[in-house]
């Protein structure tokens, strides 16, 4: 007998052996996860046979802490929802209270075209830490910095407009809280000729690459009804063919004044999560560069609404005149009275649709304020979308969700 | 459109629709909770009013508010018809339960599958039990939790003892 003619003959019989199924732990901390999540995996192999999501890490008692802070204190806490788009959550919190305080049509023009340009410029920076990131785990590392690159250009911009680069509070109620720097216009339109070089390149390296594109075709679909039943929004729903975007579909400040198309994908998979979304920067840079165009035709004007009720009075007013400070006092220590009531608002966030269910008691603090937000919903069909998958396809689908902790946690 | 269906629920389910109200633009019917899921499947399946997507769910503790006469709990649907573009609030008042420690509703997720972790969201924060869930466990504490934050009266300073784990 030949040697190694047994060892053929019982490889050819590897499949009757033995196996039995492994309980694994992916996370809370996991290299490869972008965002504190823990999976329980049962494996068979490199098969996933079940798995348990387990979120909540990040867990920072958000709606607990509204209910007792002033209406105008929770602007910093909206930051840190979505941390890599924190301009989309001050503006959806602030357009919530607006409606239920009746502002929504008082809003001054320039101070709508702010929140637009600054939302826009936050999806972008939320794009691009997601596709980077998600590519990095799939092994491309330069896209990762060519696209955090880009990113740091336009939290740079945002950081000379709000004074921080990353939790920027910059949005009130009534509008917003520093006017645009004086040469803003010309660095955001060379930061945006620079952003398209750099969505070039990406799209050079990535979308037409074999590895990536066998990593991410097929990967993870999910279909139409399903992700509707799942409460998907946002860029995931997009990929599976519905063209809901809140922002055409129940347009909000000025949305409806500027041209721009919903990209949307066909099979629900991840390059589609992965397409949709660069498409989407592409059509922010659009919506960016109009609004630029339009907001110098509106020119210089108030940024907030004209209402001591509401906005504090200037600092020359609080210090010199004891109306002005008795007005600044009473807002700060009380707080803006929001009449009694309730009322959902949405808007298009990062990742989805982002509620504010916000109950008011007719005090200067909210009775209660549900976030809703958009990336709760989508990683909740992670289970459906892993199981009979590999152990390494978890890696990209989970990256396309594209969850935030602090958004999914809050 | 959506008035129309804050009518057809009332044509369809008569005294289970209390009242309804369209405050700020948002049209709202606060129902009978005992008939939560007849009425949710209605708005599901019904042709032209087709609400395929449940936006939210989530809860209010109206403790303190001056609207006791109903329930002290709301639970709180949002829909959202993915076709027409409408959306829909329902509220569902429910009593504390014995003890004011058992507040039940039944569990839509047989409609829709996203309610599954925003009722077990519910169901951490608020501890409203959904008869019917089929995993209704804590999803953003932790099993040892006591009590539920959300609750109005739960302070907000309260401190949860330490979590010692056996790994004997």
């Amino acid at each position: 007998m030949v040697l190694g003619a047994k060892v053929a003959e019982d490889l050819d019989q590897e499949d009757d052996l033995p196996t039995e199924a492994m309980t694994v732990n992916m996370g809370p901390s996991h290299p490869a996860m972008h965002g504190t999540v823990r999976i329980v995996l049962t494996l068979e192999g490199e098969t996933v046979r079940e798995a348990d999501v387990q979120v909540g890490f990040l867990h920072r008692c958000f709606e607990k802490e509204s209910e007792h802070a002033t209406w105008t204190q929770i602007f910093p806490y909206t930051d840190r929802l979505n941390y890599v788009s924190p301009m989309l959550n001050n503006v959806g919190y602030a357009v919530a209270v607006e409606k239920l305080l009746g502002l929504t049509d008082r809003i001054p023009e320039r101070a709508q075209y702010i929140r637009v340009i600054v939302g826009e410029i936050s999806r972008i920076t939320d794009h691009l830490t997601c596709l980077g990131a998600s590519a990095m785990e799939l092994g491309a590392m330069t896209p990762f910095f060519w696209m955090v690159k880009a990113r740091e250009w336009l939290w740079e911009l945002l950081e000379e407009v709000s004074g921080a680069r990353l939790t920027h509070s910059y949005v009130r109620i009534g509008g917003v809280v520093n006017d645009l720097t004086p040469d803003f216009a010309p660095k955001l339109r060379k930061i945006l000729a620079d952003v398209r070089k750099a969505l070039k390149d990406v799209d050079d390296v990535l979308t037409r690459n074999r590895l990536f594109r066998d990593r991410m075709d097929g990967v993870a679909q999910i279909s139409k009804e399903d992700a509707i039943s799942y409460g998907w929004t946002g860029p995931a729903l997009r990929s599976t063919g519905v063209p809901y975007d809140v922002r055409k579909d129940h347009p909000y400040l000025v949305y409806d004044r500027f041209d721009f198309d919903v990209p949307v994908g066909s099979q629900g998979d991840n390059f589609d999560r992965y397409a949709v979304r660069c498409e989407e920067m592409h059509q922010s840079m659009r919506i960016l560069e109009q609004a630029l165009v339009q907001i110098a035709e509106v020119g210089p004007g108030p940024i907030l609404v004209d209402d001591p009720r509401i906005v504090l009075p200037p600092k020359s007013s609080a210090y010199n005149t004891i109306e002005g400070m008795i007005n600044h006092f009473k807002l700060i220590v009380d707080g803006i009275k929001v009449p009694p009531g309730e009322v959902y608002s949405y808007t298009e966030g990062g990742n989805g649709e982002l509620g504010f269910y916000i109950v008011s008691d007719g005090t200067g603090q909210p009775f209660r304020v549900r976030c809703r937000p958009p990336c709760f919903a989508i990683v909740q069909a992670l289970p459906d979308l892993i199981r009979g998958g590999n152990l390494a396809d978890i890696i990209p689908t989970f990256g396309m969700m594209n969850m935030i902790g602090g958004e999914c946690d809050r | 459109m959506s008035v129309q269906a804050l009518e057809r629920l009332k044509a369809q389910f008569g005294d289970a629709i209390r009242a309804t109200h369209a405050q700020h633009g948002d049209e709202t019917a606060i129902v009978d909770p005992a008939q939560i899921v007849e009425i949710c499947r209605f708005l599901h399946d019904e042709p032209g009013l087709g609400f395929d997507m449940l936006v939210d769910v989530t809860c209010v503790d109206t403790l303190g508010l001056d609207k006791r006469e109903q329930g002290r709990f709301e639970v709180v649907y949002h829909l959202l018809s993915t076709q027409s573009g409408r959306r829909l609030r329902i509220k569902a008042p429910i009593d504390e339960g014995e003890n004011g420690e058992n507040p039940e509703i039944d569990s839509v997720m047989p409609i829709w599958k996203g309610a599954n972790w925003f009722e077990r969201e519910a169901w951490d924060m608020f501890g409203v039990r959904f008869r019917g869930h089929p995993d209704l466990r804590r999803i953003l504490l932790y099993e040892e939790f006591i009590g539920h934050p959300l609750r109005k009266d739960y302070p907000k300073d309260r401190r949860q003892p330490l979590v010692r784990r056996d790994f004997s």
